[in-house]
């Protein structure tokens, strides 16, 4: 992880590149609970659709520790060496 | 069960200032107008407030100056609500979600907050209150609210504030927004992708180097040393700062380049103007004074060139500023035809003690010890100017007037146009092979030598550009004939000396429009 100072004058947001969608769902499907009430409902039910339609995918459940802070960098990279897909619950 | 919670001073909305602690025992609770948990404790801190609102102070302490006064209005409020946008309290307070409420009993202890809204944990704190204030619970119907309501994050874990607000608390001079860079991404990549970069790669603006950079000057982080063109967004010395580091600049640079943005930044030099145009002009930068020695910059072989780290990493980091800072892009304001690489850098010293004359600043009114940058607005050089042969004064004098003559167009002249004349010292050497050659003569010589009669201006099958042809129907035979020189007055030719010792290559930069409709030259002290 690298941190720079932003040069602009920070009217505009940061742009952050989006992955390239794949166009297929394969491998292991990660599943983000955020920690905000209800999420697991949300994620259990997602789950069991994607079980049930994608069988040949393994899903992965992680949770961040509060809603209310960004993502702590080890959950981050463990995501990452683990999933190829991410679904994050913003669920109330 | 923590310490004695931080103090703080509050306006409410009627612009009172409310301190706390209060000597009371007092119920604080944090809110934002946008959080729909917020907004269902609102009447409920209400109720508290008529009901004890005589032995206790019963706060709400809003995040949004705008959002305390439509809180008020939407439920009715009479409780105080505090201005707490600046967010600082909510910081030192240090919970995460809103709402968080703290009740704050004789004891002076606070309590771990309750956050969000969970109607048993309330409706315990509205019987703890009742019994240490020994008064009645307001007549809540409890079993009316929802058994639990999850709050939102408050506004001060925005990653886009924490940042700063952590910095001010820490008393860090850095304030500008933090952008994380995945250990898996190129970092170098990610800037060009951004558009932080000139074409070329920058060195990355981290924190550490950003605070080595400020210790360059003295001057606070946060003052705003400029307005910079065309966004008009300040220009705050750390802002400079993050530019000075990704144009590779050492921090003893960096009062040179603030200097540097203070010269271009005004209505004077009108850096929008320079920006904009489709002739493709940009600032060339010429060092006076001591600081030139101190930095280690170059003046004299390949003096307008490569290979000196304070020439061209000062002329770069005001470009970066201009472009990062005011927003100049190419494409986007910036409508250069053909541009020009000075849009990289151009700066570069006068080598004063190879010059008979009085430098540049001291020409334009300070004191030799002085150190000063001084802005030219050009869209052309440096041009060079070769004469290997003459050995007298005024042929060599000729030979320079007869260089800067092909500005723009050749058969141009009388312009009311700067030009930027840097004389090689081989060239120098022979002005003064018989004496001294002020300035001033080498002016009128360089007009003299330019002089033609104003017909060789009128539009011919050679070239359109000129006096129209009808224009010229109608001109005397007098005025056809009479003498017009290069340039309009001689105040447009500016000179300084620089270069190595050997070689008779002397050069000029050529200007843009000048004057009140375009650019004027711009000096600025350098504070060091």
């Amino acid at each position: 992880m690298t941190t720079i100072l932003d040069p602009t004058d920070e009217r505009v947001p940061v742009a952050r590149q989006v992955t390239a969608r794949t166009g297929d769902i394969t491998g292991v499907i990660g599943l983000l609970d955020i920690s905000k009430p209800r999420g697991n409902v949300l994620l259990d039910e997602l789950e069991r659709l994607l079980a049930g339609r994608y069988p040949g995918v393994a899903i992965r459940r992680y949770a961040k520790p509060t809603f209310a802070k960004p993502c702590p960098p080890d959950l981050r990279l463990k995501i990452r060496s683990e999933c190829s897909v991410l679904v994050e619950a913003l669920a109330d | 069960m923590t310490a004695a919670p931080s103090g703080f001073s509050l306006r409410d909305l009627t612009g009172a200032a409310r301190a706390f602690p209060t000597g009371r025992p007092s119920l604080i609770c944090f809110v934002k107008e946008d959080c729909n948990t917020c907004n269902l404790v609102a009447p409920l801190l209400e109720a508290f407030h008529q009901a004890w609102g005589g032995a206790a102070d019963i706060w709400m302490l809003g995040q949004s100056a705008d959002g305390n006064a439509i809180l008020k209005d939407r439920h009715g409020l009479t409780l105080p609500i505090l201005d707490d946008s600046a967010l600082r309290t909510s910081l030192a307070w240090g919970f995460e979600i809103v709402p968080a409420v703290y009740w704050i009993g004789a004891d002076g202890q606070r309590p771990a907050p309750l956050e969000g809204f969970v109607r048993q944990e309330w409706e315990d704190l509205a019987r703890r209150i009742a019994a240490d204030l020994a008064a009645p619970a307001p007549a809540v119907a409890w079993s009316e609210l929802p058994d639990w309501r999850p709050g939102c994050g408050s506004k001060h874990l925005d990653p886009d504030i924490h940042d700063r607000l952590l910095a001010e608390a820490q008393g860090s001079p850095i304030r500008a927004r933090q952008i994380e860079i995945a250990s898996a991404d190129d970092v170098d990549e990610f800037m060009f992708d951004q558009g932080f970069s000139d074409g070329l790669p920058l060195v990355p603006p981290t924190p550490e180097r950003v605070l080595r950079m400020l210790s360059g000057t003295s001057r606070d982080a946060q003052d705003i040393v400029a307005v910079v063109p065309p966004n008009m967004a300040p220009a705050t010395v750390e802002k400079i700062a993050i530019n000075a580091v990704m144009a590779g600049c050492r921090p003893e640079y960096l009062p040179v380049v603030i200097a540097a943005v203070e010269a271009v930044c005004t209505d004077e030099f009108n850096m929008h103007g320079v920006t904009a145009t489709t002739m493709g002009a940009s600032p060339v930068l010429v060092i006076n004074g001591p600081i030139r020695e101190r930095i280690g910059m170059n003046m004299k072989l390949g003096a307008l060139g490569t290979g000196n780290r304070a020439n061209a990493t000062i002329g770069r980091a005001l470009r970066l500023v201009v472009r990062n800072i005011g927003g100049a892009r190419p494409g986007g304001v910036d409508r250069s035809t053909l541009s020009t690489p000075m849009k990289f850098t151009m700066c570069f010293a006068e080598w004063e003690e190879g010059s008979p004359w009085d430098p540049l600043h001291v020409e334009r009114g300070f004191q030799r010890e002085d150190s000063v940058v001084t802005a030219f607005a050009m869209t052309s050089g440096p041009v060079q100017i070769v004469d290997q042969e003459s050995r007298g004064p005024d042929q060599i004098a000729g030979t320079l007037g007869l260089g800067l003559e092909g500005m723009f167009l050749s058969k141009i002249h009388r312009m009311p146009v700067d030009a930027l004349l840097v004389v090689c010292p081989e060239h120098l050497r022979t002005l003064t092979s018989e004496g001294p050659y002020a300035k001033a003569r080498l002016r009128d010589r360089i007009q003299a030598v330019t002089t033609r009669p104003l017909r060789e201006m009128v539009a011919n099958a050679v070239s359109g550009a000129g006096i129209p042809v009808a224009s010229a129907a109608r001109m005397s035979e007098a005025q056809l004939s009479a003498p017009a020189a290069k340039f309009a007055s001689d105040k447009h030719i500016h000179i300084v000396v620089a270069g190595s010792e050997a070689g008779k290559f002397s050069a000029c930069f050529h200007g843009w429009v000048t004057g009140p409709a375009g650019s004027a030259v711009v000096s600025r002290k350098i504070e060091c």
